[in-house]
């Protein structure tokens, strides 16, 4: 089923939640799609604890705050979120665009407003040669379906959250070794100390080191090389889930024929319209002579194309600019 | 001014001066080293890794709780790697030499 509204907005970061107020003022409705599990973006993913000191009137702010804030203030407007998914694909219609995600959903829309900051999150992969021979059949960086390791030998590295949790998940049925370059973790105290009992009790190995090289060996199992203080062993696995976090890559968006400065996305700088009519580009994502990547110019950005925009959701209307502090109508959408 | 000795991917080592105002991500970043540095220095990425010369690993200030978790998300991590972006340079590092991790 395609869903149908004004504008969807790829990435929910600062940006993208701000532009969701600035069109809804307007009386244009918005989705807005990220491939994280929660609303924020690298506010949220990065630096959540972390003091910002550049938001004019918050002499500081962490990144948590500013996300829930935001959250708050465009609450009026009933954004709907796609979470969990990235956009693949866009195609254009008569009604405007269509853009569908990498798990089916499709959303149509006059206008596509990208926010996508320094493109999607993605699993970090090791830098191991060959790795991606194996990925998708030994080598996982996101568990899907934890059935396939039943009764399986795998090797689990990384020392955070998403190793730990796993570590102590599939030890229930899966014969679990745990790889990391320290014995110390960052992941949360609770499932430090609950992989340490499993360790103690047996039911999990653990090995200190960072793994090397990858090779298959026979019955579609891996030999896994890894290195501790230049002292190289192997161990033999089903399979090998690397949890390194994650990373920012532009990812699709770079296939949508839009022009490009070094990656990111060229936009005018009256209407924050991309190569293509329809299309806008704000955030840290766009580049124009002078671009600062602040928070503050994204919100600057989403003031001045949300004007375009209304020209494509209303043609035959005329915008007349309005104060929230004056404006009654204004008031009333934002129930105040 | 005082001098920093880079070592970058390719091997080239070249010296650059330093100022003690800014830390050692912004210093290569500022004079075109491919550092990605993709968080913008607050910790919370590992893409600006580098390896300290030995010599001076013990002259720098310690790493924090902070900076090690952040490794651990790094890879080719090595007794002498830091986070070039939680290093503060100051007159005493003249003559550093360091070397950019792999990518």
């Amino acid at each position: 089923m395609t869903e149908k509204t004004d504008v969807i907005i790829i990435g929910a970061g600062p940006v993208g939640l701000f532009a969701v107020f600035e069109l809804g003022l307007l009386n244009i409705n918005c989705h807005l799609v990220d491939n994280l599990d929660k609303v924020g973006g690298q506010c949220a993913e990065l630096y959540p604890e972390k003091p910002i000191y550049d938001i004019p009137s918050r002499p500081v702010v962490t990144g948590q705050q500013l996300t829930e804030e935001l959250i708050k203030q465009i609450n009026p407007f009933k954004p709907k979120f796609h979470l969990n998914q990235q956009v693949e694909n866009i195609a254009k219609t008569e009604y405007g665009w269509i853009v569908e995600t990498n798990i089916g959903t499709k959303v149509e829309a006059k206008c596509i407003v990208i926010a996508a900051g320094a493109g999607s999150f993605v699993p970090r992969k090791p830098p191991i040669e060959n790795i991606e021979n194996f990925e998708n059949k030994n080598v996982f960086y996101a568990i899907r379906d934890k059935s396939i390791f039943k009764d399986k030998k795998l090797l689990i590295a990384g020392g955070g959250d998403s190793a730990l949790d796993w570590t102590n998940e599939l030890s229930k049925d899966s014969n679990v070794t745990l790889i990391h370059r320290r014995k110390e973790f960052r992941a949360a105290p609770d499932s430090v100390s609950k992989m340490q009992e499993l360790e103690t009790k047996g039911k999990i190995k653990f090995l200190k080191g960072q793994i090397k090289k990858i090779s298959k060996i026979k019955d579609s199992k891996l030999m896994i090389e890894y290195e501790n203080d230049n002292e190289r062993s192997k161990i033999e696995v089903d399979y090998l889930l690397p949890f390194f976090g994650l990373k920012m890559e532009l990812g699709p968006i770079a296939e949508w024929g839009l022009n490009l400065h070094e990656n990111l996305i060229k936009v005018d700088t009256e209407k924050f319209e991309t190569s293509t009519p329809s299309i806008f580009a704000i955030g840290d994502i766009n580049w124009y002579p002078g671009k600062l990547k602040l928070i503050l110019s994204g919100f600057h950005e989403s003031a001045l194309m949300a004007q375009e925009v209304f020209k494509y959701c209303f043609p035959d209307k005329k915008n007349i600019f309005r104060y929230t502090t004056s404006s009654k109508e204004l008031q009333k959408k934002l129930g105040v | 001014m005082p001098k920093l000795i880079i070592t970058d991917r390719s091997g080239t080592k070249s010296e650059i001066e330093y100022d003690s105002n800014f830390t050692l991500m912004e210093t290569l970043r500022d004079n075109g080293f491919d550092i990605e540095a993709s968080c913008g220095g607050c910790c919370a990425c590992a893409t600006c890794h580098v390896y300290i010369d030995e010599k001076w690993t013990n002259k720098l200030k310690n790493m924090d709780d902070d900076e090690q978790s952040m490794l651990d998300q790094a890879f080719d991590v090595k007794n002498n790697s830091r986070l070039s972006c939680q290093i503060d340079l100051s007159e005493e590092f003249d003559g550093l030499e360091i070397e950019i991790a792999p990518e």
